[in-house]
């Protein structure tokens, strides 16, 4: 089996190399641990558990997001480090920037609501989105980054809904004030990070829900507001 | 550059320690060679012990028990005592910061039993608990604005002696794995937060590929003690081929082990000890061995299992829903670590461990399910709020120059090394013979095969290196300074398990069957002296 792999130092694409491994029905992890210790130790990349848990080896395959201890490769994979990072060296991206989202958009629970049970159906509102992993997927495949770098980003905001709807965090409404610049509406709901999440979720349903809580407290859609100036909802100019 | 409090570790007990550091008023600094959510609690899985009594009667002195047996009577009760007492407070806490448990329909926080429990205790968030434990830790960090440093790596701890001829602590050196520099931090205390050593099993290990020890070796180097070193848990169901983890909540929700008679062999929810003898034994004979979920249907198995349902049809190429799972016992947890007291204090004044990595003997020969969750926040708590109150007295002059000056020196030489004995194929090499000789069932001659040949590898040592001699992100040369640590720890592991001549728990000695609670109902301490390993038997 043969597959090519971009090799970068710093940033700088110098080429793409083929390695032929003896090796079938594995995942990329497997592949590239095979090639590390037996063919090129200068091979550069990131991983973990091997259990698709810890979020260390996310890269793209055929310009797709995927965990590499996930992903079975087929012959002829072109592999390549995620994008909207930084490129330190071959697969591996600094995620520094990526994971300050997080304090940005201040993804914590602000106070607790003492003396609240919290029901089986509350704590299920938002299982799925504290099962994100910070691989990082949803932050390479966003197109928003393109024309707006501090766009709080998908995870960042799946992280904001998360915390916004739990039934035990006191200041919901303080969360929702802080992701309106470079936020909920910066999102295009192209849907991509739906499509390359590895545990399933969708960050774009998450900022679809809020934007919703944003309206019903009072915020409003700026783009909205500026792309209808001076004409009313149904079109008619004013004047 | 300096802080009060330097945490090396960003798992759960780094993070649980720099909060309550910071919670006294410390400025704190956590320093990670990965990422903060990424290191070995997000792998935990079953779920973190108390007696909540939430699913049926239970009560602390039942975990306290539980725990004590568990531990073969070398834990410390008081100790123990301890863990278990603070065990509702510590999931309280938890929940107060926002950890999604999985709760049951009269919205308590839901429980379930693991093997050795006498009732279900172990809190969970379906089989993510440890993911979604770090991860709330981390979020909190963030609120709190704490510093966490990534992609660094512990070269030494930099130690100096006083006029009164103690040893303290002065902060630590790192590899920056990304700018290929060494960099010196300096502290007034350094908790040691790194995780266990169950990768010196390489491949035979459901550990992430980090848990390479790097904190107790530059420990022990540094003049702390190890102790227990011996004590390595086996966890009875690791997926055959890959080593990967299923969790012991397959069993705790009545999972059987079958062989290929497909007959069930032991009690599948003993002490994880006792059910991975039974499986070698299986083995022993030539026989597969199997866990079954499949009457557990696919509904269940879905909600409270998905991580197992995912990892068994890639790895295996079965669907547990319909087919049976082919399991091993493999390395899990390390139960040895670095010696510290009731205060999380090591022999070096202000070096503080905590963690998998520390050993606060509360889980003696064998630890039980859901208890290292637990420790990780109840020590963790104290150990940040000691390390506090220490860094506030702490008045000494610090000069780390010469010992960055040795690191740097040791970098570059291991980038000129001759490199002509390849240290993957060594790494390897030393992962089987572990398994074999110093695995669920050792004896004197396997142990003693075992030390030889790391004396060998380690005589090997200046003519390995590394092939990658670039500055930015040298991975090859990280897993190599992780190799020299793993040496350091497997020469530790096999001096305590050659001179522990009996059977305790997790160290069961084919040739010496028996307990023997007269010459060893005791910790094994493990010391260098003139560079000399020394062993000690310590109450």
């Amino acid at each position: 089996m043969k597959i090519k792999i971009a090799r970068y130092m710093s940033k700088t694409k110098e080429t793409a190399l083929e390695y032929e491994v003896d090796l079938s029905d594995v995942t990329l992890l497997e592949v590239l641990n095979e090639i590390k210790t037996k063919q090129d130790a200068t091979l550069s990349y990131s991983s973990g558990c091997r259990s698709s848990i810890c979020g260390s080896c996310s890269m793209r395959v055929n310009d797709r997001e995927v965990l590499a201890c996930a992903y079975k490769v087929q012959d002829g994979d072109f592999i390549e480090p995620m994008k909207n990072s930084a490129v330190i060296r071959d697969l591996v991206v600094d995620m520094d920037r990526a994971y300050e989202f997080n304090a940005k958009a201040k993804a914590w629970q602000n106070s607790i609501k003492k003396g609240l049970n919290l029901s089986e159906e509350n704590q299920t509102i938002n299982e799925l989105q504290s099962d994100c992993i910070l691989c990082g997927s949803c932050y390479s495949v966003c197109p928003v980054y393109a024309v707006n770098d501090e766009f709080l980003g998908p995870f960042a905001l799946t992280r904001v809904w998360r915390y916004v709807s739990d039934k035990r965090e006191n200041e919901p409404q303080s969360k929702i004030d802080t992701i309106q610049t470079n936020g909920v509406w910066d999102c295009t709901l192209c849907n991509e990070c739906t499509l390359v999440c590895p545990q399933g979720i969708s960050s774009k349903a998450d900022i679809e829900k809020l934007r919703m809580r944003s309206m019903a407290s009072g915020h409003s859609d700026p783009s909205f507001a500026t792309s209808f100036q001076g004409a009313s909802f149904d079109g008619s100019p004013s004047f | 550059m300096r802080s009060d409090v330097l945490i090396i570790g960003a798992g759960g007990a780094g993070l649980v320690a720099a909060i309550n550091a910071h919670s006294q008023g410390a400025k704190v600094r956590v320093i990670t060679k990965e990422y903060p959510t990424r290191s070995q609690t997000c792998m935990a899985q079953g779920g973190i012990n108390a007696a909540l009594g939430n699913a049926s009667e239970d009560s602390v002195e039942a975990h306290i028990q539980n725990t004590l047996k568990s531990a073969h009577g070398i834990a410390n009760e008081e100790a123990v005592r301890l863990l278990c007492q603070r065990a509702p407070e510590a999931v309280e806490w938890l929940d107060s910061i926002g950890v999604c448990f999985s709760r049951t329909k009269d919205a308590k926080i839901a429980q379930r039993t693991l093997g050795g429990a006498s009732a279900p205790r172990a809190c969970y968030a379906k089989d993510y608990t440890g993911l979604k434990i770090l991860h709330t830790l981390y979020d909190r960090c963030n609120a709190l604005g704490i510093e966490i440093l990534s992609e660094r790596y512990l070269l030494n701890l930099v130690t100096q002696k006083s006029i009164s001829s103690d040893v303290y602590i002065g902060g630590a050196t790192f590899l920056n794995i990304r700018s290929g520099e060494v960099e010196t931090y300096e502290a007034a205390s350094v908790i040691v937060a790194t995780g266990g050593y169950s990768r010196v099993y390489d491949s035979h290990s459901t550990n992430s590929t980090s848990s390479t020890g790097d904190g107790l070796a530059t420990a022990i180097r540094a003049g702390a003690r190890l102790s227990d070193m011996e004590f390595i848990q086996f966890h009875p169901t690791a997926l055959k081929n890959s080593s990967i983890l299923i969790s012991e909540s397959a069993r705790g929700a009545g999972g059987y082990l079958l062989n290929s008679k497909g007959e069930r062999f032991t009690n599948e929810l003993a002490p994880r000890d006792e059910v991975a003898r039974a499986i070698n034994e299986e083995i022993q004979k030539g026989e597969d061995v199997f866990l079954d979920i499949r009457h557990l249907g696919e509904e269940f198995i879905d909600r409270e299992l998905p991580q197992e349902r995912k990892l068994a049809k890639l790895y295996e190429n079965v669907d547990p829903v319909y087919e049976l799972v082919p399991i091993k016992p493999v390395a899990h947890y390390t139960m040895g670590g670095i010696e510290v007291d009731e205060n999380s204090s090591t022999k070096i004044k202000g070096l503080f461990a905590v963690g998998e990595c520390a050993n606060h003997k509360i889980h003696g020969a064998n630890r039980l399910g859901g208890n290292s969750l637990l420790e990780l926040v109840v020590f963790g708590g104290q150990v940040g709020i000691n390390a506090a109150k220490y860094a506030k007295t702490f008045d000494k002059v610090i000069d780390a120059s010469e010992q960055t000056q040795r690191d740097k020196n040791f970098v570059a030489e291991v980038k000129e090394s001759t490199n002509q004995i390849d240290f993957y194929e060594k790494r390897t090499l030393i992962g089987n013979i572990f398994y074999n000789n110093v695995g669920i069932s050792r004896d004197e001659m396997g142990l003693k095969e075992a030390l030889d040949a790391i004396y060998k590898i380690q005589k090997e040592l200046p003519f390995m290196g590394v092939k990658d001699r670039s500055k930015t992100y040298n991975t090859n040369l990280v897993e190599f300074i992780e190799f020299v640590n793993m040496l350091e720890l497997c020469e530790n592991v096999l001096v305590c398990a050659i001179s522990r001549c009996e059977s305790r728990g997790a160290h069961y000695r084919s040739d010496i069957p028996k307990q023997n609670d007269i010459a060893y109902k005791a910790h094994t301490i493990t010391y260098r002296e003139d560079g000399v390993l020394c062993v000690n038997f310590v109450e």
